[in-house]
């Protein structure tokens, strides 16, 4: 590297360092462009230019060159724009946003089980099983950790990032009131009660909702990403009609001009510009119909299958603070007469919820494998309502220990629970099939996209190449 | 001028004039006709004095637990319904959530009916009586706002849960003679500078139960100034017992309710205490279906003896520890019947 440029300019101060002035010190010296004649503006000269051109054939041959290679250049660059617009919203709905929403669905899962698993391990005192207990960890652990997930993929200062964090205040408060209410109640207080449900109301009115919100945005931003996705590339299409007409108007003229029927290079262009056409005609359809089929047979049916499991946790937990509130909080209905207990009008709607999503979930199953399991449930569901009304006939009786046998007991007295469990256990069984139907059709879509936006580039290259070539073949005759 | 500004206000009032005034003649003919009455003859006296009571007593209502019909032991017809009912069994609402009132321990599933507390054992004391077995009771959980419904509908025979006897409650049930004497009274926390109901409440958040005495008396306290102005009435919670989980969180710095009941809380939580004395008076009665007299007047002859066997040791066993030595509640009320 030789160190002049540096010298060019007045010498610099001592030690060595060039000042900086002394770089552009030099231009500053050249006189400003002598006084020429107005010189016309280059637009101006190179239509003057075209137009003598245009006058001979050899130049009419330039610019039919110029313009096909130009618009297969074009159709070739927008086809790749486009498509790898429409390829990254696929591969977002398939990476990130699905995962996303599946992801909120599970926090709001969590916090909705670690409830019913606080409620189920209350109602047995100071017996609570262990896998009661661990149940309940594990969720509140899982629901920590998926926040944890959430936060990191939520803009900062987005209302999703302000909701996870109210969240993460919220789930240190609610665990301390749980762990009171579970020391109060371990003491044979029924402060214990009240505890939970005061923990059980800052669940259900603080905390679902806001995990609601969460899971909404997500979903909302999936959408967009399919939407994204999945409309026709027009302007692609509109362009490579054109392109092709374009070449189909140059080679007639050939055609007419020197009656030869064959241009190979033009031949070539044509046929590149129609496979890119095709292509990307045809690539994006399937991509399209691989996408409608993931969210037609996996999203909704997954978003069904989440709201069933959201009901079926709550009518739990519902059916578990009934017989820990025994009657503390009440709700007066509409009628403004009715008086109903609180946690028992609220199972009941909340086993309507369930009942109407698991309907939808089956009808939106479409092969065995999903419906399967959604019956499954439905038939567990429909033996809890009934148990759930033995247990509730018992507990009115005032037979609160056969009530509580009949909720939370041991298998032989036929209790709620094992039907919950049911419930939950074949919801969980359809989700991973739907999420594997959804991978699948997803995967397929994006698969559709794969290579084109390259493959478009490239042909148009070599289209453009060979419509140059075709021209230039022509050109040389005339030399 | 002023003549005529006053005929005009008149044509205004003189619609309203009138039916005032018609409605003052009906009055006092009403008020005449029973005298007339009386007078007239000398027949049916009885039954006419028996209504008239009835009508004078709804209109003055100031000691509504000395309201109850004298005891007896005969059976009549509500009596013999429970006696002959296939699950001989007395159908009783209780509360399950009033710590040393009527709870059900956690810790103690297999102990039978596994229901105890003060309550609780009176309940055991009326079906011994009635029915010659002290479990043969069934226990319904009732909620506070379901007792009067509950007994009215025939769900429970009678309701033995810390209810207060008053005017307004007479007009849809009928009340045994008073069990228990108490009164609305303040728990704080031990070391806060509460000293009861009075000034020291100023600026205080204070917790009372939705829809219940303690909080309308706050409220209509702090407008007649008996409550200091600068109290925080927090917005009422569903039960009573929220309050000391408010106290506990520190949402709330005192409590006004039962004192029965605000002991019940302190037996909960060591380091809160029951401050100052009732300001009011309230008595606990059970609660029965109008009409089943001869239910009330058996109740009645229960509770006389087991004020004198049975109330002592109940009390001393549940409540004494918390209410304190020198509690109103301390010995039993005495009974009085219309």
């Amino acid at each position: 590297m030789p160190a002049v440029p540096a010298q060019s300019g007045p010498p610099g101060p001592p030690g060595g360092f060039p000042l900086p002035q002394a770089g552009f010190g030099a231009p500053q010296s050249v006189p400003p462009a002598p006084g020429a004649p107005p010189r016309r503006t280059a637009w101006a000269e190179g239509v003057d230019r075209l137009r003598t051109a245009a006058t001979t054939e050899p130049g009419r041959l330039r610019i039919i060159g110029a313009v096909l290679a130009l618009l297969v250049v074009a159709f070739g660059a927008v086809t790749a724009w486009q498509m790898t617009e429409r390829s990254a919203a696929a591969d977002n709905v398939l990476h990130s946003s699905q995962p996303l929403s599946a992801s909120a669905a599970d926090i709001y899962r969590s916090l909705a089980d670690a409830n019913t698993a606080a409620s189920s391990g209350f109602l047995a005192g100071g017996q609570e099983t262990k896998a009661s207990r661990d149940r309940y960890e594990g969720d509140i652990r899982t629901a920590a950790a998926k926040l944890i997930t959430a936060a990191n993929s939520a803009d900062p200062g987005s209302p999703s990032a302000r909701t996870i964090s109210q969240l993460n205040e919220l789930l240190p408060e609610y665990k301390g009131l749980i762990e009171r209410a579970r020391a109060n109640n371990r003491q044979g207080y029924p402060l214990g009660g009240a505890y939970l449900r005061y923990a059980n109301d800052k669940m259900q009115h603080d905390m679902l909702p806001k995990a609601g919100q969460l899971y909404d945005r997500e979903n909302q931003r999936l959408s967009a990403d399919y939407a994204d996705a999945k409309p026709y590339p027009w302007a692609a299409i509109a362009l490579g009609l054109v392109v092709l007409g374009a070449l189909a108007w140059a080679q007639r003229r050939n055609y007419r001009r020197t009656n030869r029927v064959l241009n190979q290079g033009m031949a070539a262009a044509t046929a590149a510009s129609l496979v890119v056409l095709l292509w990307l005609t045809v690539g994006h359809t399937v991509a399209r119909s691989g996408l409608n089929e993931s969210y037609d047979h996996g999203v909704r049916s997954l978003n069904m299958l989440h709201a069933a499991q959201i009901a079926s946790l709550k009518a739990r937990g519902n059916e578990n603070l009934t017989l820990v509130s025994r009657g503390a909080q009440t709700k007066t209905l509409a009628d403004g007469k009715t008086t109903v207990d609180l946690y028992d009008y609220s199972f009941d709607q909340d086993m309507k919820t369930l009942t109407k999503s698991l309907s939808v979930a089956a009808g939106l199953a479409d092969d065995q494998a999903g419906e399967k399991p959604v019956q499954a449930a439905t038939a567990n569901m429909k033996v809890w309502v009934q148990r759930h009304k033995e247990a509730r006939r018992a507990d009115n009786d005032g037979k609160y220990q056969l009530a509580l046998d009949r909720v939370i007991g041991s298998a032989d007295k036929k209790p709620t629970g094992d039907c919950f469990d049911g419930v939950d256990k074949n919801l969980k069984l359809a989700l991973t099939h739907e999420e594997s139907e959804f991978q699948r059709a997803a995967s397929n879509g994006l698969g559709a996209m794969t290579g084109l936006p390259v493959g478009a580039a490239v042909l148009a290259v070599l289209a453009a190449a060979g419509a140059v070539f075709g021209i230039g073949r022509r050109l040389s005759e005339y030399r | 001028m002023i003549a005529r500004r006053l005929r005009a206000s008149l044509r205004g009032w003189g619609g309203v004039g009138a039916m005032a005034v018609a409605c003052a003649t009906a009055l006092v003919l009403a008020l005449l006709l029973p005298d007339s009455a009386r007078g007239d003859g000398d027949t049916g006296v009885g039954g006419q004095g028996l209504v008239r009571g009835t009508q004078a007593r709804a209109t003055r209502c100031t000691d509504p637990q000395n309201l109850s019909p004298a005891p007896s032991d005969a059976d009549g017809t509500t009596i013999e319904a429970i006696k002959n009912r296939k699950d001989r069994r007395l159908i009783v609402g209780v509360d399950q959530n009033s710590y040393h009132w009527g709870y059900r321990d956690p810790n103690n599933p297999e102990a039978g009916s596994d229901l105890e507390g003060f309550d609780i054992d009176l309940v055991h004391a009326i079906a011994k009586d009635i029915l010659g077995d002290e479990n043969a009771v069934q226990f319904r959980a009732v909620p506070t706002s379901q007792r009067i419904p509950a007994i009215q509908s025939g769900k429970v025979d009678m309701v033995v849960r810390t209810m207060t006897i008053t005017c307004d409650r007479l007009k849809q049930v009928a009340f045994s003679a008073p069990y228990f004497k108490t009164g609305q009274q303040v728990l704080a926390p031990a070391k806060s500078g509460i000293t009861g109901y009075d000034k020291t409440l100023a600026k205080k958040r204070i917790c009372s139960a939705k829809t219940s005495t303690a909080y309308d008396r706050l409220t209509a306290d702090r407008k007649t100034g008996r409550l200091v102005s600068s109290a925080d009435i927090a917005p009422p919670v569903p039960n009573q017992l929220d309050c000391l989980v408010r106290l506990q969180l520190g949402e709330a710095d005192a409590v006004v309710t039962d004192g029965a009941l605000a002991a019940s809380q302190a037996a909960q939580d060591p380091t809160v205490e029951l401050k100052g004395h009732t300001f009011t008076t309230e008595y606990y009665g059970v609660a029965m279906k109008q009409g089943s007299e001869d239910l009330v007047r058996r109740v009645n002859r229960i509770l006389a003896d087991y004020r004198k066997d049975g109330w002592q040791q109940s009390y001393d066993k549940w409540l004494a520890p918390t209410l304190g030595a020198n509690a109103p509640s301390e010995n039993p009320p005495v009974a009085q019947y219309k």
